[in-house]
């Protein structure tokens, strides 16, 4: 930490910067003059209709799409513009994706074997064979994720909450610094949408987590600060009670 | 590591490999006449190429329609050692060049020839050349990001162009004609059924040794990493993976292989020209692998042998109908068994077993 000079407060340490972040699609601006300040160890939640740029905004964070403008820095020093997807993964930036991704004809086990941290360069792998503390920590995820009776099933032959739940299980599996996740309540139960809610609350702390959702009990039941897109850029920052007394906010969800 | 489906295999091939030499040498009235041996040694090679071809594409999902080249390149190393071996026993009987050359002209050796007298060089340049051409190609395509169809057609592209540039005689590899005539190979005659047997037991070992090389690879992480990319290359990304340098690894480890099937072609059939780079030649690879089954190794190797086989015969009896035969059954098995025929056969043994069947590739 950077001690106070002069009396002075501290300098905030971000972890994720996002600054004037503009980015078009053939004219239309999908995320337009977009900045966000994720600290570290924060849960944030972001909301917004359909359209809004929450999942190009992700798009830009993993370096899977380049802004046309903006800043985006990790830890202030690492300009993830410049980064692909496989570079920001390396340096600990987790994804999970709104439509459930998950390796269909490998097992639930290799599934989250693969998505271990580990060296990643096809000569590690090449060789690489399992390890006692390696299948230790796959206990642990499988009860992590209850996905321990389905072990040595396909990925493929999952339901979709379970998908959902392996998903999650392979991002944490990665050991992420900050894990992006795309609508994790998408076709789980009441019951299983309120388990994911805690363990992403109990992540978060550890590691900072920004979550996409349209389901306002989830966002509420993970109780941390809110972000509204709208066309692209914020509309509203807060905690969920002001935010959705907020007459911009309003009209936006009502408006649709 | 080996499966049954593949103990199997290497039980067969290894029966091959002993009863064509003791036919066509040991007993009494020949019943292996020594064409046969000759026939059985290319079929292997084509085994070897399906092998290679389905490591890329049925483990990693590039299509290639280009590594008849990889095989072709393997040949020509081979042939170009072949060459050197006829020494001043050619038509023209000069020591320091080839027929061909002499034929257009040359006096000297062009440098890209040196060392091809020493096997040793020869054999290097089997898996280097092929290898260097794919991982070139192969940096530039994966770097890019190109896949699919895309991928497919600049394969075939790759393969056409080299087919014009070795048609060309100042290229320096016989033109048209190719290279040929060739008269022994370390100091054993081709001509003598012993060589023949020799060169068709080397091809069954190196099938074999290929697809253990390929089951291991394929049983390993790298392995299972190499079906992420075919099956979510995005996601694998995510994860972390350098998804070009897997595609990278396994295109040239694979091009490597088809070099040595090619290598081990040419003496049998005695000659390599460069109608081995056409793409129909290509396209019947993709054929064999879909037949006999993608991802499976094994099948890819049976679909190789089998359709090779028929397609002796056929274009025996009725050469205009083998294109038709190909193409109708080609069109067949994509729409009835998308898992080739040994995929289809163990989808059908275990659900009459009653466990379920094993997924390891989805068409
Ligand atoms: N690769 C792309 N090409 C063209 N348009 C895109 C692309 N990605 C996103 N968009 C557009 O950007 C807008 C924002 O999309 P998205 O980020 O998916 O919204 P959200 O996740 O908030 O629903 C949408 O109108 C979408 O059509
Ligand atoms: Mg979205």
């Amino acid at each position: 930490m950077t001690q106070p000079i002069g009396g002075l407060p501290p300098v905030a340490q971000p972890q994720l910067y996002l600054d004037g972040v503009s980015r078009s699609f053939d004219g239309f601006k999908a995320i337009n003059n977009l900045s966000l300040v994720i600290e570290h160890g924060e849960l944030r939640a972001v909301i917004g209709p359909n359209g809004a740029g929450k999942t190009t905004m992700m798009d830009i964070i993993t370096g899977k799409t380049r802004p046309d403008t903006g800043q985006v820095l990790w830890e202030q020093t690492v300009d993830l513009t410049r980064l692909d997807e496989a570079a920001t993964a390396r340096l600990g930036i987790g994804r999970k994706f709104q439509k459930p991704t998950v390796f269909e004809s490998h097992t639930v086990q290799d599934n989250l074997t693969l998505a271990l941290k580990a060296d990643r360069s096809p000569w590690a792998t090449l060789f690489r064979r399992g390890s006692a503390p390696e299948r230790s920590r796959i206990d642990e995820l499988l009860a992590l994720t209850r996905l321990g009776d389905h072990r040595f099933r396909l990925a493929g032959a999952l339901s979709h909450g379970q998908k959902q739940w392996l998903e999650i299980g392979m991002l944490l599996a990665q050991e992420p610094r900050l894990l992006l996740v795309d609508e994790p309540a998408a076709g789980m139960t009441d019951a299983e949408t309120m388990l994911t809610a805690d363990l992403l609350k109990s992540i978060a702390g550890e590691r900072s987590v920004i979550v996409v959702e349209h389901d306002m009990e989830f966002v509420r039941a993970l109780g941390c600060k809110v972000t509204v897109l709208h066309q692209g850029a914020v509309l509203a920052e807060g905690r969920l009670d002001a935010v959705s007394a907020m007459p911009d906010v309003i009209e936006v969800y009502l408006g649709r | 590591m080996i499966d049954r489906r593949m103990g199997i295999f290497l039980a067969g091939l290894f029966v091959l490999a002993v009863v064509v030499p003791v036919g066509n040498l040991a007993l009494a009235g020949q019943p292996v006449p020594t064409y046969l041996v000759a026939l059985i040694g290319k079929y292997l090679c084509y085994a070897l190429l399906a092998v290679a071809l389905d490591l890329v594409w049925g483990y990693c999902g590039i299509l290639s329609l280009g590594h008849g080249a990889f095989f072709a390149l393997g040949g020509y190393a081979m042939g170009m050692y072949l060459m050197r071996e006829i020494g001043d026993r050619g038509v023209y009987a000069n020591p320091s060049v080839p027929d061909f050359m002499v034929f257009i002209g040359w006096k000297e050796l062009p440098w890209y020839w040196w060392g091809f007298d020493h096997f040793a060089l020869a054999a290097a340049m089997v898996v280097i050349a092929p290898g260097l051409l794919a991982f070139v190609f192969g940096w530039f395509a994966f770097r890019s990001r190109v896949t699919g169809v895309y991928l497919s057609i600049i394969t075939q592209a790759m393969t056409y162009a080299l087919m014009l540039a070795f048609f060309r005689n100042d290229m320096g590899f016989g033109g048209n004609n190719g290279l040929t005539d060739f008269k022994d190979i370390l100091g054993f005659d081709l001509a003598q059924p012993a060589t023949k047997v020799g060169l068709m037991v080397l091809s069954a070992l190196a099938l074999a040794g290929g697809l253990v090389l390929a089951r291991w690879v394929t049983g390993s992480r790298l392995g299972k990493v190499l079906v992420c990319v075919r099956d979510a290359e995005s996601r694998t990304r995510f994860l972390g993976y350098r998804v070009e340098h897997y595609k990278l690894f396994i295109f040239t480890l694979s091009a490597m292989m088809a070099g040595v099937a090619g290598a081990l072609y040419v003496p049998q059939v005695g000659i390599i020209n460069p109608s081995e780079f056409s793409p129909a030649n290509s396209i019947e690879i993709v054929i064999w692998v879909a037949l006999g089954g993608r991802g499976t190794l094994v099948g890819a190797a049976l679909g190789a042998i089998v359709v090779a086989a028929a397609k002796t015969v056929l274009t025996g009896a009725l050469p205009e109908a083998w294109l038709y035969a190909l193409g109708a059954l080609f069109i067949l098995v994509t729409l009835v068994l998308p898992t080739g025929v040994v995929g289809a056969l163990e989808d059908t043994l275990s659900r009459l077993r009653g466990t379920p069947p094993r997924k390891e590739a989805k068409a």
